[in-house]
């Protein structure tokens, strides 16, 4: 593949507070190709959407981007001027938010909303703003849509409106999408819609999308990358599958193995001890330290980035994968044997 | 085992007062202002046995959390009955037991911002005569002890505390009042993955430990048939299937719960990621004017011309299941 859609590089956005300064993002690097779908898991507060922000230029005071690349198409975007980021945003970059109540304007109309959206990118007449707003709502599944364009916010379901906020998004036929929760506030029916109806857009229109989660479960069914985060820093990343079924960092294995879903029905889940930590007295060293079950004194050291095979993990003490090809199984030691009991409540 | 939480054909409706500009310009053209009425809950009747827990699944709007209320006693149902252990939750519209608890989904709401954890966990069994105000110190701490926070946590402010740490805090208050039955109404809806396998592990000691038994509400299918002995899936107000969890996760008979079922993303066992979704059609109809036959039928791929007409009643069917369904799928 030539170069990437967007190419993230050691991004850090930063939040001074009275308390002091919180690095909400610390070197995050990371690429989408065209037609990539990429999974963003984290936490509250781990710095997903403080990521998805930073890319659009949408952080404000207290926060800054203190370092760090973001290009897309080879562009730079940090310390673009404001008027080159406006016509980007919308035509080459746009965003889906988590909550459709509060990004569209409860006093405009569905049709006058396109249609601001449109004229920023423009000058198309009446006749091609209404058939472009229909041909968008039809798109994401808006039955009737030339009905719905005269209708408010308030008139449409949580479904409706988010399926509206995303028809926004796609309008000017961006090449890249950063959806952030976008079906957290949805019913499971809802969401499954609008997860099918995401995939077919992405796939239709090469475009690429970085989907912003807490839900792994949700993410696996559409992103063929995952990266994960935790304390503002990338902690994994690599292909899904492969992340969810073997995973190299702890934390990673201690969130898919705290789901429901993996354990049987009764029985205690495993836990990860405590809770995220506070972004702004993070001390040195590995930020998950305190919660893991393998740490070492090697761990008040960063870890740096080791990268293999197309999997990337930040940790002194990665999982050993259950089948690795150059571990020889009669003499290694017990590959995942720890995980059951470090992670174990206390 | 005995029946402890008795529903009997409860039906709760929810009436809009019409303003009275509204009623006097009605009345000047001659027309007649009409109230709106919404059914939330409309003619459940449900059982749960002592020491057991039933997950009541469904989307939003469809009933449950009102359900929820009625079963503790929070709401009076519009007609029906809500029983526990035999006898009647309520007397003249006000519940008259502190044997059923409930604990609510967002801890950030439930708690009083401006009283102290120690006083929010002892005011209710001061208030009933529980304790004497000299044993409450101890026993907030022993409260506190059972949810896992120390007992310093007494004289913290809700804000204090992480989103976490509060629903601990809402579940020492329920327990404090000594009930025999939790109504949990979404309780890890909002807590981070993390934090949520935390909370699940401390119902199920608590459970164990004190033989509740559990209305467990949510929308979440994985952690229902986690925590839950039997499952009720409703949609747009009533019951469409109830049975017993294995038989309804393994072998859904109401197209809905099948429909449910699909939709929503789980990973596999080995960690694999989530299959294919198939997405259920449609949305759910307005509980202001639900229906006629069954609720379900617009966005069934089973419906025939019977459905469109005919309320389908819950049936037995099987194994200590009921289905609300003309045509049910077989197993």
């Amino acid at each position: 593949m030539s170069a990437p859609l967007l190419q993230v590089r050691d991004l850090a956005t930063h939040f001074s507070t009275r308390a002091g300064i919180a690095k909400a993002v610390d070197g995050v690097s990371f690429d989408v190709a065209a037609g990539e779908i990429v999974g963003l898991v984290g936490e509250s507060g781990s710095g997903k959407s403080v990521t998805g922000y930073s890319i659009l230029g949408l952080v404000s005071p207290p926060g800054r981007i203190v370092a760090g690349s973001v290009k897309l198409d080879g562009q730079e975007m940090i310390g673009m001027a404001q008027a080159g980021l406006r016509s980007f945003r919308g035509r080459r970059i746009a965003m889906v938010f988590q909550d459709p109540m509060s990004t569209l304007n409860p006093v405009l109309s569905v049709a006058a909303q396109m249609r601001l959206a449109m004229l920023a990118h423009g000058k198309p007449d009446a006749a091609q703003m209404q058939q472009r707003s229909i041909d968008a709502l039809a798109r994401v599944g808006i039955p009737d849509p030339q009905r719905r364009l005269e209708a408010y916010p308030h008139q449409l379901s949580g479904g409706m409106r988010q399926r509206v906020a995303i028809a926004i998004a796609f309008l000017n036929h961006p090449g890249l999408v950063i959806c952030d929760e976008p079906t957290t506030a949805l019913d499971v029916s809802i969401q499954a819609q609008i997860l099918v109806e995401m995939k077919t857009l992405a796939r239709e229109a090469g475009v690429g999308l970085v989907w912003i989660s807490h839900d792994l479960a949700t993410v696996s069914v559409l992103a063929t990358r995952l990266l994960v985060m935790y304390a503002g820093r990338l902690i994994e990343e690599g292909a899904t599958a492969e992340v969810l079924r073997r995973p190299r960092h702890p934390y990673t294995q201690g969130l898919i193995d705290s789901l429901p879903s993996r354990a049987s029905p009764g029985r205690d889940l495993v836990q990860i001890p405590g809770a995220t930590p506070s972004l702004i007295h993070l001390a040195s060293g590995c930020a998950f330290r305190e919660r893991c079950g393998y740490a070492s004194s090697a761990c008040g050291q960063a870890p740096g980035q080791t990268v293999d095979n197309g999997r990337t993990w930040r940790c002194h003490h990665p999982l050993t994968l259950g089948k690795s090809a150059d571990v020889d199984s009669s003499t290694s030691a017990p590959t995942r044997a720890p995980t059951s009991s470090a992670l174990q409540s206390p | 085992m005995t029946d402890f939480i008795q529903l009997d054909r409860v039906t709760r409706r929810f009436t809009s007062t019409v303003p009275l500009t509204e009623r006097l310009a009605k009345r000047l053209t001659g027309a007649r202002a009409s109230a709106t009425v919404v059914h939330a809950v409309e003619d459940v009747s449900l059982t749960i046995a002592q020491g057991e827990t039933l997950g009541l699944v469904g989307e939003s709007g469809c009933g449950k959390s009102t359900l929820g209320r009625v079963a503790a006693g929070i709401l009076p149902p519009s007609s029906g009955s809500a029983r526990l252990d035999g006898a009647p939750l309520m007397t003249r519209q006000r519940k008259n037991t502190t044997r059923i608890q409930m604990v609510f989904q967002d801890p950030f709401a439930s708690l009083n911002p401006r009283m102290r954890v120690g006083d929010i966990i002892s005011e209710g069994p001061l208030a009933h005569g529980l304790i004497a105000r000299n044993e409450a110190h101890a026993d907030c701490a022993r409260w506190l002890a059972a949810v896992g926070l120390d007992a310093d946590a007494a004289q913290r402010f809700a804000h204090q505390f992480s989103g976490g740490q509060r629903q601990r805090v809402a579940i020492a208050r329920a327990l404090a009042m000594r009930p025999h039955a939790l109504v949990c109404d979404e309780p890890v809806a909002s807590l981070d993955v993390s934090i949520q396998a935390q909370i699940i592990n401390l119902f199920l000691k608590l459970r164990r430990e004190l033989k509740l038994t559990m209305l467990f509400i949510s929308h979440d299918l994985s952690v229902v048939r986690h925590v839950s002995d039997r499952v009720a899936i409703m949609y747009l107000g009533r019951i469409v299937e109830i049975g017993r969890t294995e038989d309804i996760f393994n072998s859904p008979r109401h197209p809905y719960t099948r429909a449910l079922l699909d939709s929503a993303p789980r990973l596999a066992q080995d960690g694999s990621p989530a299959q294919e979704i198939h997405p259920i059609q449609g949305e759910l109809p307005s509980p202001i004017n639900p229906p006629p036959g069954c609720a379900f039928h617009q966005r069934c791929a089973f419906a025939q011309a019977r459905c469109h007409s005919e309320l389908p009643q819950l049936r037995t069917s099987g194994n200590a299941r009921e289905v609300a369904c003309h045509f049910p799928l077989e197993t």
